[in-house]
């Protein structure tokens, strides 16, 4: 399995997080990323490489720049990746509650 | 089906930690037994379709519970839930691995912090769980997701029969 292109991890790093953070609001350069953090240039650079392999992040060319977009569809495939545990747990109090309502009728 | 009150979730992936708070319209007494008795877990811990089968429950610090996660297709899912703490009525804690169907632990797992509190005749239960791993972290929500997935379909299926 090759990690670095799993979605999954990619959003478990803080630093990662506050890239697409920022590049929600607008589309940036990855010069503009890199002067939000202390972090050196290589580093955030590692990062938006692995964002890009993802797929969360899209590169567009505008003149001599690169700008950085955000990848809406690929955001919401994690949510959607989330929802069914989500419904799991629901499911599983529901029934949970049946259970409890059918104690207090027992009286035990 | 009606529920009492909104499950809150919060899924924290740099810790790899989610905590699920749920309150239920039910005394202390009977939420802490439906958590601890395996006959009553085993009614509710399996979202539909999907059934529990408990194999063995011992609840004690050091015992363990066996249990499977059931498809309709018979697929069986084993883990293993060792407890490490239990205060009565007020919390217990395990360790939670996947395992195969001859108790051997799928390492790394997870832990449990299940917690009971009672105010006004609502208990409300308030759950941490943190991952030893990313992986396992992932590993739990796509067991999910393959389980929440069949539970959407399971009751899709329900609405059709009564809309029939």
């Amino acid at each position: 399995m090759n990690l670095r292109r799993d979605v999954f991890q990619a959003i478990a790093d803080p630093t990662r997080r506050t890239i697409l953070v920022l590049v929600a609001s607008q589309a940036m350069t990855a010069g503009a990323i890199a002067s939000n953090f202390n972090t050196a240039r290589p580093t955030v650079s590692k990062h938006l490489q692995i964002l890009t392999e993802c797929k969360l992040l899209k590169q567009e060319q505008n003149g001599r720049e690169i700008n950085y977009h955000l990848n809406p569809d690929k955001m919401k495939e994690i949510a959607n990746f989330i929802e069914p545990f989500r419904k799991m747990w629901d499911d599983r109090f529901n029934k949970l509650e049946t259970v409890l309502k059918n104690l207090k009728k027992d009286g035990k | 089906m009606e529920s009492n009150s909104k499950t809150e979730f919060v899924i924290d992936l740099e810790n790899k930690k989610v905590t699920i708070t749920k309150e239920f319209d039910a005394p202390l007494e009977n939420v802490w037994r439906a958590w601890t008795e395996s006959d009553l877990l085993d009614q509710w811990w399996a979202p539909k379709p999907f059934f529990a089968k408990t194999k063995f429950m011992d609840f004690k610090v050091g015992g363990r519970r066996f249990y499977a996660m059931v498809s309709p297709e018979g697929q069986e899912h084993w883990s293993i839930q060792k407890y490490t703490s239990i205060s009565p009525k007020t919390n217990f804690k395990m360790y939670n691995t996947f395992a195969d169907k001859d108790e051997n632990p799928q390492l790394p797992g997870s832990n449990w912090d299940v917690n009971f509190s009672e105010q006004n005749g609502t208990t409300k239960v308030y759950i941490i769980i943190i991952n030893e791993s990313i992986d396992r972290m992932k590993k739990m929500i796509e067991m999910g997701f393959e389980a929440g997935l069949t539970a959407t379909l399971g009751t899709l299926d329900e609405l059709l029969q009564i809309l029939q």
